[in-house]
């Protein structure tokens, strides 16, 4: 078993305070990678396990077999239907959780010390002896197709499928991970096997463990745990453009409050501009009151309660979206409001007091990510997914505060592109019309 | 821009104990806790008042919650905004939140920032100076508030319906964000009247969690708490509580945004009480058997496996109340199941569950489940502070707090039979539809 260990102290800015995580890096006999951090103050293990390719890997014709799939390891494998699945799981007090997305399936699990290697084999159990009994499919199916009907009439649903399927038309982004109601109602057990096949495999694993587990003792578990999946996925999805142009799309739906996604194209996760977008990012609309959105639409015009915008890089498209919703009547004010914003700073860039002040807290907030073994096992498998080193949370704040002003300036004048920006607006918006 | 004055920092050298709890009280009234966890050099400082909307006067509901909202605008030394600002130009973040119960304000920050917040939040408490044209623009946030979180769903308005019909004389059947034409009314001088009175240190608790000494955050309390007066004409906190009920209550919400009908029942239940917290640990249990689990619950069983009558069936219990709460029931109904058969066969459920034993290994898992709950609970400490804070200012005190987990281990079978025959009464309940047109009404 190869292994080091990393000492990482995150400094808090002008502060003695120390964040101090030890990570351990280790390579099992069977060949997976994990990261794992020794915590033993209370007795519990939070383990994350990710797998590279998700719902993306759905194969035509069969939208929602992944979604689906996932929702039935839990539902049976081995010798236990679902229910005595879940009652054995129930005793054990462990609590599991499958979910896929887009790219990424994910596998939580926490669990008490003293039942740790109980859970670990029930867990792989699930893994790679799923039976997807056909009443299980056809309940967790109902329940599928329920929340398809729902979506249809979520404005916030109906504004992200407009939005996804123009961007993206022809790329498995362009629709929900959920499927439809009739590719959903096809699905047989046949697809779900083909579909645990394609998406649990040792090539796409990336692995952390945080509490009181030991180093020495996490490689023969996870070969233990993940040794029986098959070796190798299918080959990984295209890449695909931002493709929605710049205009306003109103989609008629009776309720009071108008919602707005909107956005345009954004920048890859490892570009050397990445911070500064970041950075930009968060003066733009990051999280909290003092972004210049929030600043404009929510505290000087009370237009909203909230109004954000993110940089979404995923692994085959990036893009640089926001959200708002404001009444039927106010909601184009918003809109106005929000393309002046975006106007202004693809001008003009950030002042050096909000530069300095966005350090400042970008810089000092991240140490206190790290305050919970749920919480750094989430992020270091997510730095894992991305390629990042351990030493990204050392290194971390030194790429925040290398970024200067003319970078700022630079990356606003080549990425925020006003007329470029596409609002999708669910609701009955008054002073707002399709553009062709 | 106004600055406060500048703080020398204090390094806090803390002793390697995991969540111990301290508590003390200042000499003004004013309830601390501190819980200690040095696993990270955060700290969480929240500050508590025991008011929320159960206690607005009538005619401004809303009034709590769009104070909460003002706190954030100028001080007799912040600008407006300013508050927030230092917090995250200290690489902390802030917020606030409100309930029926209590209004909190809470920073989450590097620990040795902690002096900072005490001198921020002990300035609001008593210092807000607020304008026509915040009350102006601040007025519409909320009310877009309440597009976003009700008026947009029809799952939140049907809510508020039966909640308004739970509730005929409590103050718990008005939405805490207050109802549209009373929030649009709203004036300065109500959130000043209502501010004067319930803004003070024998009105509030202090809870700090995470990397620091109880000493020393003791020293702080009193050096920027410890100084401000009690309010003296603060009142008793008494509300008017609700009759007996002598009918059942029923209501259909019709909303063409439903895409899936359902029902709920919700029936008026005890609420952890201090010193007699018994019923409410049982009634936990009889969530988790009635419909906790899909797999191994009743309605989950009955519902979803040995028949295919509902898409989801649920029990929920919410002990957490300063007065009367509620215990619900809800199911949705597959497709092709008429909500009066899904009602009908929720009804049969609970009757057989009433009529049965309670399976010995259910309620062992349950316990084991309750116990390991407490485990987790431990890796957030923010959460332990939020236990603490809620407790406080819904007439619990530390010791119930603390008891509490040994209360939900020592429950048996008879305390859940006998509380499910108590609360479990169609007479004492609100039986809600919520469907998307009449005809889905039957």
């Amino acid at each position: 078993m190869f292994r080091y260990i990393l000492t990482i102290c995150a400094v808090v800015a002008g502060t003695s305070a120390l964040a101090e995580v030890e990570i351990q890096q280790i390579t099992s006999a069977g060949g997976i990678n994990a990261w794992v951090v020794e915590e033993p103050s209370i007795p519990f293990t939070a383990l994350e396990i990710r797998m590279r390719g998700g719902a993306s890997l759905d194969v035509a014709g069969k939208r929602g077999a992944v979604n689906l799939m996932t929702a039935l390891i839990e539902e049976g494998s081995g010798d236990m239907d679902a229910q005595a699945f879940q009652k054995r799981l129930e005793a054990l007090a462990a609590s599991l959780s499958f979910r896929v997305s887009d790219d990424i399936m994910s596998i939580s699990a926490q669990f008490l010390t003293e039942n740790q290697d109980e859970v670990l084999a029930l867990l792989r159990q699930a893994l790679t002896q799923p039976r997807f009994d056909q009443d299980a499919i056809d309940r967790v199916r109902g329940q599928i197709i329920s929340g398809i009907a729902g979506d249809a009439k979520s404005p916030n649903r109906i504004a992200s499928a407009f939005f996804d399927g123009a961007a993206f038309e022809g790329h498995p982004y362009a629709t929900p991970i959920d499927g439809t109601a009739d590719s959903v109602g096809a699905l047989t057990q046949d697809d779900m096997f083909e579909a645990h096949r394609n998406t649990l495999t040792r090539d796409q694993i990336y692995v952390s463990a945080v509490g009181d587990i030991s180093a020495d003792a996490l490689g023969p578990l996870l070969d233990e745990l993940l040794g029986g999946l098959p070796a190798k996925g299918p080959p990984a999805i295209a890449d695909v453009d931002f493709s929605l142009a710049g205009g306003v799309t109103v989609i008629p739906f009776d309720t009071p409050q108008s919602v707005a996604l909107f956005g345009h194209s954004g920048i890859e996760r490892d570009d050397d501009d990445f911070f500064a977008a970041y950075i930009l990012n968060s003066i733009l609309g990051g999280s909290g009151f003092e972004s210049r959105l929030m600043n404009e639409v929510r505290e000087k015009r009370g237009l909203t309660y909230g109004i954000a915008s993110y940089l979404v890089p995923k692994f085959h498209t990036e893009m640089w979206i926001g959200q708002v919703a404001s009444g039927n009547e106010t909601i184009a004010e918003a809109i106005a409001v929000t393309r002046d914003v975006w106007s202004d700073l693809a001008a003009n860039g950030v002042t050096a007091e909000e530069l300095a002040v966005t350090k400042t807290y970008l810089t000092g907030e991240y140490p206190l990510r790290f305050d919970g073994n749920a919480k750094i096992a989430g992020i270091m498998v997510g730095m894992q997914m991305i390629g990042l080193p351990p030493e990204y949370v050392i290194n971390r704040n030194d790429y925040i505060e290398a970024v200067t002003l003319d970078d700022v300036k630079r990356v606003a004048a080549e990425l925020l592109r006003p007329d470029d920006l596409h609002f999708v607006v669910v609701g009955q918006p008054v002073g707002l019309e399709t553009t062709d | 821009m106004r600055r406060l004055l500048t703080l020398a920092l204090i390094a806090f050298s803390a002793p390697a104990l995991a969540q111990e709890v301290t508590t003390y009280s200042l000499d003004n009234g004013m309830d601390v806790v501190v819980i200690e966890d040095h696993r990270a050099p955060v700290v969480v400082h929240m500050v508590w008042y025991k008011v929320g909307s159960a206690d607005e006067p009538v005619g401004a509901s809303g009034v709590a919650h769009f104070l909460e909202h003002l706190l954030f605008k100028a001080t007799d030394v912040l600008e407006s905004g300013e508050f927030s600002a230092i917090v995250a130009a200290n690489g902390g973040s802030d917020n606030a939140f409100t309930s029926h119960d209590y209004t909190a304000y809470f920073q989450r920050i590097a620990a040795d920032r902690l002096e900072l917040m005490m001198q921020m939040e002990s300035n609001r408490m008593n210092n807000l100076a607020i304008t026509e044209a915040d009350i102006e623009t601040e007025r519409n946030v909320v009310l877009e508030e309440r597009n976003q979180r009700t008026e947009n769903s029809a799952g939140a308005l049907a809510r508020e319906q039966f909640v308004a019909a739970q509730y005929q004389n409590h103050r718990y059947g008005v939405p805490v964000i207050g109802w549209k034409h009373e929030m649009e009314q709203l004036s300065l001088q109500d959130a000043l009247d209502f501010y004067d009175l319930y803004y003070s240190p024998n009105n509030a608790i202090l809870v700090v969690a995470g990397d620091v000494a109880p000493d020393e955050v003791k020293a702080l309390a009193e050096q920027y708490y410890g100084v401000i007066p009690a309010e003296e004409n603060l009142p008793e906190r008494i509300r008017p509580q609700e009759p007996p009920q002598r009918a059942e209550r029923r209501i259909t919400y019709t909303d063409p945004r439903v895409s899936q009908p359902y029902l709920t029942r919700s029936y008026i239940a005890p609420e952890r009480d201090s010193g007699a917290q018994k019923e409410a640990a049982a009634l936990v249990y009889l969530a988790d058997l009635l419909g906790g689990s899909p797999f191994s619950s009743a309605l989950g069983q009955a519902l979803q496996f040995e028949t295919q009558t509902a898409v989801y069936a649920g029990a929920s219990y919410n002990g957490a109340s300063l007065d009367d709460s509620t215990f619900a029931v809800s199911v949705a109904p597959s497709e092709g199941v008429s909500l009066s058969d899904a009602e009908a066969a929720m009804d049969a459920a609970i009757a057989a569950f009433l009529a049965a034993p309670i399976d010995q290994d259910q309620m062992e898992s349950l316990r084991t489940q309750l116990r390991a709950s407490e485990v987790f609970a431990k890796d957030n400490v923010q959460g332990i502070a939020r236990r603490y804070g809620r407790a406080l200012t819904q007439g619990l005190t530390i010791q119930d707090v603390q008891d509490w987990p040994r209360i939900l281990q020592d429950v048996t079978e008879a305390d859940i039979k006998a509380v499910a025959a108590k609360v479990l009464d169609r007479n004492q309940a609100v039986t809600g539809w919520v469907v998307a047109n009449p005809e889905e009404a039957r």
